[in-house]
């Protein structure tokens, strides 16, 4: 097989057992790597009895997944799944850097985990040794620390391991912070200081696994592919058509900062209270001009490098360091916290990366429970003194650390906005659902529907596997550029889907055709093997439990807030409109084979395969 | 006339964005393959933002030739890059332990040395650099008024002194 090394580890933490598996050429034809390939080893594994599992268990597995394409199309990147302990369903959360490249380069395409490590761990990967090491020194450390740990006992081992190399590059490392280590559901699997594999709350279930990170160390080359010569000439068409791309490569995705509240009227403030702002304090140039010590900055074979790095080096917010911030940590630690200056949003999110936490459930969690206080529901007792006034970057920052530790009313924001509303709302006999801005226990991304001129569709959230991940939308049709079975091929393919804007879907093809040589893919892609993966992740996310189910259709319903009308900007007055929306849901179920109350035919399942998943659904009293 | 200009590459850490194109570049050219540890030129990365891409600096008195007691390293004519022999390179290291910035590593898998040939006059890595519009590599005329030799520092020398320019005292406990 061309494209993949070929082995993945199996890593038992209970045993403390490694091994080295194999999938045969039609598994991995059938669901490439990366999320496609877990949904099959988390179904096989657990299928079962997923409603039973509790993410934060040991038998939950944890999949590290490369794709045939990571580091051949430009951009590389590695895919966390899992369990879900936000939508308890599967979700592919990827995240940057040179760890899958790193993995690949020491001969495996991915690690599968599961058990618990009975003390703090992390699993070293120097070639093919393969050790489960000690972590208790680096176990309460933040980002930043860990990784200057981990970095330096890499390379003393490499320097033992490989003396007469000379000087060998770094290993590759992901790592959890405090809020992964206190099992909180909203933390990320981080990378490289400021990357995260944010959705789905992978970080917490390393933590519940004892392993506080993975380091990894190739010296080999990528895997062999079909036509090196044809790759080298794609890789270059690529980067000719992304290094036009202006936009990302100047900018990040951080002028949306202002263009989508000013604009669009998309940009959640105050808790999505608002979409609207006019702040031109908070427009990327003063990011750029204020805050930016280094401009392009990227992941392996990037040409976009669309992250820059920011600094604050006067101020009360000195020695805060993050990148850019991207749109999602500007607007979620920025206006809809009720913050428009650059160098306080800088500080939250630098101070997000360090604790470990998801930037995105984060400043959805620190928003939902401003928006109690704004409405005396909660008082500032209740919050162990702090009072989160919109804009007060520090009292934010405060409930932060409180969250990524579990105290106090952390400990309830750690279980993020939709179980935290269900818990208070319980306590004090109130629906406090209706603040949290939430599908499927997850925040939705920073790009609302109200107005009706931001990209997704007003079904996008409500109908997607991935619950709230705002980078694999339901659209109709499911071909479409953006459209989830396009998502999903780049989380499985395993590379970064923002260059997919630059380069448009026939160019990846063309990189699928010369990696594996695999010349009918394409076409199974869309007939077959892309809806099987959706229909898996469908089903599992069905299942759910065993803290909380979702129904489909009932569940498959926007956040209150959106039928709340704007009330502001030059949308005022504009929200979801019900009708419409329950007949592009209707559309949608039918388009992709669900029947009107959005479970998946026996025919359609029947048709992809998957007689065990329909068997499965029907014992659950799903189907 | 007569004497043709030699060429050295420019390296500007600063605006290297780490997207390592330079070694998918370099390791494309030499190997065929894509292949970081076995690229002439390679980033490091001890500190986030602290990109190091780490390379042959060709000092005027090439300790690293001189170290070698096997003949196989040698000083093109053309360019003045160092020439590896990998049929008469034993892997000894002495070359390693001569270079002031430690430039010289082993191929992975050939078990000989490798150093940054100049693509024969047209580097490969500068040029990627260059078509990204980095700049953090590229190619310029070698003058005749500058010691080259003080470029050839360790990753780690570089990354200490990168870190502090970027992040000033708060980069310092990182490194």
């Amino acid at each position: 097989m061309r494209g993949y090394a070929g082995k993945f580890l199996d890593i038992d933490l209970n045993s403390e057992k490694i091994k080295e598996i194999q999938f045969d050429e039609n598994t991995l034809r059938s669901f490439i790597g990366g999320r496609g390939l877990a949904t099959k080893i988390l179904w096989d594994r657990l299928g079962q009895t997923w409603e039973t599992i509790d993410p934060f268990a040991p038998e939950n597995v944890l999949t590290v997944l490369t794709g045939p394409l990571t580091g051949f199309y430009p951009g590389g990147r590695v895919c966390i799944s899992g369990k879900s302990p936000q939508s308890n369903g599967l979700i592919g959360s990827t995240v940057a850097g040179e760890f899958g490249i790193d993995i690949k380069c020491a001969g495996y395409d991915g690690i599968i985990i599961s058990g618990r490590a009975s003390t703090p761990s992390y699993i070293s990967i120097i070639e093919n040794q393969v050790s489960i090491k000690d972590a208790s020194h680096i176990w309460g450390s933040d980002g930043k620390q860990t990784l200057k740990m981990l970095t330096s006992e890499g390379r003393r081992e490499l320097k033992e391991n490989f003396p007469e190399y000379g000087e060998l590059k770094e290993p590759s490392v992901l790592y959890i912070g405090p809020a992964g280590e206190s099992q909180t559901r909203i933390a990320g699997v981080m990378a490289k200081w400021t990357h995260a594999a944010g959705y789905g709350g992978y970080g917490g279930v390393m933590g519940s696994k004892n392993l506080k990170a993975i380091a990894a160390k190739g010296l080999g080359s990528l895997p062999e592919v079909e036509d090196i010569e044809k790759v080298s000439e794609l890789i270059k068409a690529a980067d000719k058509d992304c290094y036009k791309s202006g936009l990302f490569r100047s900018w990040g995705t951080g002028a949306g900062g202002y263009n989508y509240g000013a604009r669009t009227s998309s940009e959640p403030v105050r808790n999505w209270q608002e979409e609207w702002h006019d702040q031109k304090s908070f427009a990327v140039d003063k990011f750029e001009q204020r805050l930016w010590v280094k401009r392009y900055w990227g992941d392996f074979g990037c040409p976009t490098t669309c992250l820059k790095i920011a600094a604050p080096k006067t101020g009360e917010f000195k020695g805060s360091i993050t990148d850019n911030p991207d749109y999602e940590m500007q607007a979620y630690l920025g206006p809809n916290l009720g913050i428009f200056t650059p160098e306080d949003n800088v500080y939250l999110s630098s101070l997000i990366d360090d604790l470990g936490l998801c930037g995105i459930q984060a400043g959805n969690a620190l928003a939902f429970i401003a928006e109690l206080y704004q409405r005396r529901v909660v008082n500032k007792h209740e919050l162990g003194g702090i009072e989160p006034r919109w804009g007060d970057t520090k009292a934010f920052g405060e409930l932060a650390k409180k969250t990524a530790k579990r105290e106090g009313i952390g400990n309830t924001l750690a279980e993020g906005s939709h179980r935290a509303a269900l818990e208070l709302g319980k306590k004090k006999s109130l629906d406090l659902t209706i603040y949290s801005v939430t599908e499927k226990g997850m925040a939705i991304g920073a790009h609302g529907i109200r107005s009706g001129r931001d990209y997704p569709a007003n079904m996008s959230y409500a109908c997607n596997v991935q619950a709230g991940d705002h980078t694999s939308l339901a659209f109709i049709p499911t071909e479409l550029e953006n459209g989830e079975l396009n998502t999903v091929l780049d989380d499985s393919g395993v590379y970064c889907s923002f260059n997919t804007f630059s380069t448009g879907i026939d160019l990846i093809w063309d990189f699928f055709e010369a990696v594996t040589g695999w010349k009918t893919l394409r076409q199974e892609w869309y007939e077959t093997n892309g809806p099987r993966i959706l229909n898996l992740q469908r089903a599992m996310l069905l299942l759910g439990g065993p803290d909380l189910t979702w129904k489909a259709n009932i569940d498959d319903e926007n956040p209150p807030r959106f039928y709340e009308p704007l009330p502001s900007g030059p949308h005022k007055g504009k929200a979801v409109d019900k009708k419409s929306f329950d007949e592009s849901k209707k559309e949608y179920y039918d388009f992709v084979g669900w029947d009107k109350n959005g479970l998946p035919k026996p025919e359609t399942l029947r048709r992809l395969g998957l007689h065990d998943v329909e068997s499965k659904l029907k014992k659950a009293q799903i189907m | 006339m007569g004497s043709r200009k030699r060429i050295w590459i420019a390296r500007d850490y600063l605006k290297c964005s780490g997207c390592r194109k330079c070694e998918i570049a370099c390791s494309l050219f030499h190997e065929k393959k894509i292949w970081p540890e076995a690229s002439r030129i390679r980033v490091f990365m001890f500190v986030p933002g602290a990109e190091v891409p780490h390379l042959c600096v060709q000092c005027e008195d090439y300790p690293c030739v001189q170290s070698c007691s096997f003949g196989a390293l040698s000083i093109s004519k053309k360019t003045g890059a160092v020439h590896v022999d990998g049929e008469k390179c034993t892997a000894c290291g002495a070359c390693i332990e001569a270079c002031p910035g430690r430039v010289p590593h082993l191929h992975p898998v050939k078990k000989s040395i490798l150093i940054c040939d100049l693509c024969d006059g047209r580097p490969e890595c500068a040029k990627v650099c260059q078509k990204g519009n980095w700049d953090a590599l590229q190619t310029v005329t070698r003058s005749s008024w500058q010691i080259f030799k003080v470029h050839a520092r360790k990753p780690e020398d570089i990354t200490r002194e990168l870190v502090n320019n970027l992040y000033g005292e708060a980069g310092e406990e990182y490194v």
